[in-house]
């Protein structure tokens, strides 16, 4: 059996205070390589809180995550960062794009920050990007320009840039129309197949049935689906 | 491709350019008025020093020994603890000793005129009024040769004292006070009991007052006798080509001959202190303008913070450590200071060439303008304050910005 991409291991998160509240309760849960997971839960369950846990954005409060099989409690805030930057790709439900920038601009953004490919070598890759996500001709519109699934196509675009191995997302679709929605699930679904380790959390039961595979939250605890463990 | 930190800023600055603007316009009048303004006090005082070093000999050595010589008991027993009281010194006759011989050593130094004189007061008596004045007694040839007073006359001339025994060369406050004029004669009075007449052969002009209305010259062998000491010289007046060395050189003359020598650095060394307050105050008043400054890009950069909060959450979960949100921060920061001060550099530049329209006060020429002198050094220490305020003040919200945990901005927006 192959290693698992990303794993939580009695993923615990607490937020302290007069009366502490439990976001994320005791999951465990391995995400293969090249697999779509899809995370569902009633509103408030804590999907949000577990994908940044995933996502080295939050800390635990017990438990750890494992990337590539390291465990990552050791790593201070500087090596986190680092590991965002390289391995992991987010989208947000709200599509956070840099309205001063240009859609290419945007896409770019963490390639400069990597600064791993030359300037033509890094126009070539955001362009490319954007054909594959069927939208070139707004590589040079302002973010505010755009039609809701442009943006969250945009913003995938860039989660995408450092050719990152897992893709974590959280309600990518929640903005769009059915249709769009849809779109940008076949766009995970084939990005899962090229290899990546793909995690999107939704509400939408239908389009959560599309996934490899699911995970129910209530509460911050698993309750079912067909990848718990 | 310019680095990502500097395109980010450059997008918050031109999001917000008038703001941007009007911090500019601020650090633009900080750096343009300390220019100036420190200027103009330089000019001021490079030409109230100037004045002072040329019409002045550069060093001055007086029949003064600033340490008296040692005992011969103590020469004798160099450990032993001897106290020595109740001396009583030897009541020499004042006067520099062998000055005629240190003027010929002085002499053949290169870059080095020196002129004999005989220091003493004396008191000038006109329409039954007493003037107090301190009498210089040259050697009118060779005391050409150490100041540039011959320059400073209004009428007559030093010269004059060679061939008129009986002539005297006051200063112009003193001729305005008496209402005398050239050809006037005075009665003199000296402590040694003399009472003669002199005759005004030159009036001078040297700007400053207390040489105008105190000090006159009179011909050296005139004064000694009205001061009853016949061959007596109790100052040797020094010009150096390079007015620099004044202190090396008095000091070799110290230690070669005795007799105190004190370069013009230490005979206006209030003057000079007062020149340190005066530009202590100078450069922190106007400094202060730009600490001023400093709160306008304080102000637009906590602004850009506040309201780019989600972007730099987005740049910080996507993988931007926070030195990169500093950096963000501190380059607005440090884009405003730097048009600043280039647009202050202008502006200083500007109001010195006004400033050297304006007549200068006081002077007794009306076609004399304010003396504005732009060095460098202003130039340097105004833009060092300036950025460094800009740096300081953009780098408290940047850390702030750094330090905020992007999940919650995440968190609110969702
Ligand atoms: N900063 C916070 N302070 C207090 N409670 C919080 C905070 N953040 C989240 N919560 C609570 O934690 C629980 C889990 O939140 P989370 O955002 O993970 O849920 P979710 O499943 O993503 O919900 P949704 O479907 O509405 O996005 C919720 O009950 C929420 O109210
Ligand atoms: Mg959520």
């Amino acid at each position: 059996m192959t290693i698992a991409t990303l794993e939580g291991r009695g993923l615990t998160r607490v937020l302290p205070g007069p009366v502490p509240t439990t976001l994320v309760a005791e999951v465990d849960t391995a995400f293969p390589p090249a697999s779509f997971t899809a995370i569902t839960g009633p509103s408030g369950s804590g999907k949000s809180s577990l994908l940044y846990l995933l996502g080295l954005l939050d800390l635990p409060t017990a438990g750890e995550v494992l990337v590539d099989g390291q465990p990552t409690s050791g790593l201070d805030d500087a090596a986190r960062t680092a590991t965002r930057l390289e391995r992991f790709g987010f989208v947000f439900q709200f599509h956070f794009l840099l309205p001063e920038f240009s859609v290419l601009d945007n896409v770019m953004l963490p390639m400069r920050q990597l600064g791993r490919l030359r300037p033509e070598a890094m126009r070539a890759r955001a362009m490319g990007l954007l054909d594959q996500l069927d939208m070139p001709e707004v590589a040079h519109k302002r973010p505010d320009a755009l039609s809701g699934g442009q943006r969250q196509r945009t913003a995938v675009a860039r989660a995408l840039a450092n050719d990152p191995q897992i893709l974590l997302a959280d309600e990518p679709t929640g903005s769009l129309d059915t249709r769009n929605a849809a779109a940008v699930f076949a766009i995970l679904r084939a990005l899962a197949r090229e290899g990546r380790t793909v995690v999107a959390v939704t509400h939408d039961e239908a389009l959560a049935a599309t996934a490899d595979r699911r995970i129910r939250l209530v509460d911050g605890r698993v309750v079912g689906g067909t990848a718990a463990g | 491709m310019i680095p990502l930190p500097l395109s980010i800023a450059l997008a918050h600055l031109r999001s917000r350019k008038r703001q941007t603007l009007v911090s500019v316009l601020g650090v633009m009048l900080g750096v343009g008025v300390f220019i100036s303004i420190s200027g103009m006090m330089q000019g001021f005082q490079s030409y109230f020093l100037s004045q002072i070093v040329e019409t002045n000999p550069h060093v001055v050595v007086t029949d003064e020994i600033r340490r008296a010589a040692p005992q011969p008991m103590q020469l004798l027993h160099p450990a032993a603890a001897v106290q020595i009281s109740r001396i009583l010194p030897r009541d020499p006759v004042r006067g520099i000793v062998g000055a005629g011989a240190m003027l010929d050593a002085l002499a053949a130094m290169p870059g080095l005129s020196a002129a004999p004189t005989l220091r003493g007061q004396m008191i000038l008596r006109r329409a039954g009024r007493d003037y107090a004045v301190t009498a210089l007694g040259v050697d009118p040839v060779r005391e050409l040769r150490v100041t540039s007073l011959e320059r400073d006359m209004r009428q007559g001339s030093l010269a004059a004292l060679g061939t008129r025994p009986d002539g005297v060369v006051i200063g112009s406050g003193l001729a305005d006070k008496m209402g005398a004029t050239l050809g006037d004669t005075l009665a003199v009075a000296t402590t040694a009991g003399g009472e003669s007449t002199l005759r005004v052969v030159g009036i001078f002009h040297t700007g400053l007052e207390q040489q105008d209305t105190g000090q006159v010259y009179v011909a050296l062998a005139r004064q000694q006798s009205m001061q009853g000491r016949p061959r007596v010289v109790n100052e040797i007046h020094v010009r150096l080509d390079d007015i620099g060395r004044s202190i090396p050189v008095a000091a070799m003359i110290e230690g070669r001959w005795g007799f105190k020598a004190a370069p013009w650095e230490e005979t206006y060394a209030r003057i000079l202190s007062v020149f340190v307050l005066q530009n202590a105050i100078i450069f922190s008043t106007t400094g202060s303008i730009l600490v001023v400054a400093g709160f306008g890009i304080f102000n637009i950069i906590s602004t850009v913070v506040m309201e780019k909060a989600r972007d730099i959450a987005i740049m910080r979960s996507v993988g931007m450590p926070r030195g990169g949100v500093v950096a963000i921060f501190v380059i607005e920061g440090l884009v405003v200071g730097v048009l600043g001060m280039v647009a202050g550099w202008l502006l200083g530049w500007g109001i010195a060439a006004v400033l050297r329209q304006v007549p200068s006060p006081g002077a007794s020429d009306p076609s004399e303008k304010l003396r504005v002198v732009l060095s460098g050094f202003t130039f340097v220490l105004g833009s060092a304050i300036a950025l460094a305020s800009a740096v300081g003040a953009a780098w408290i919200p940047a850390r702030k910005a750094a330090r905020t945990d992007p999940l919650a901005i995440i968190r609110g927006a969702t």
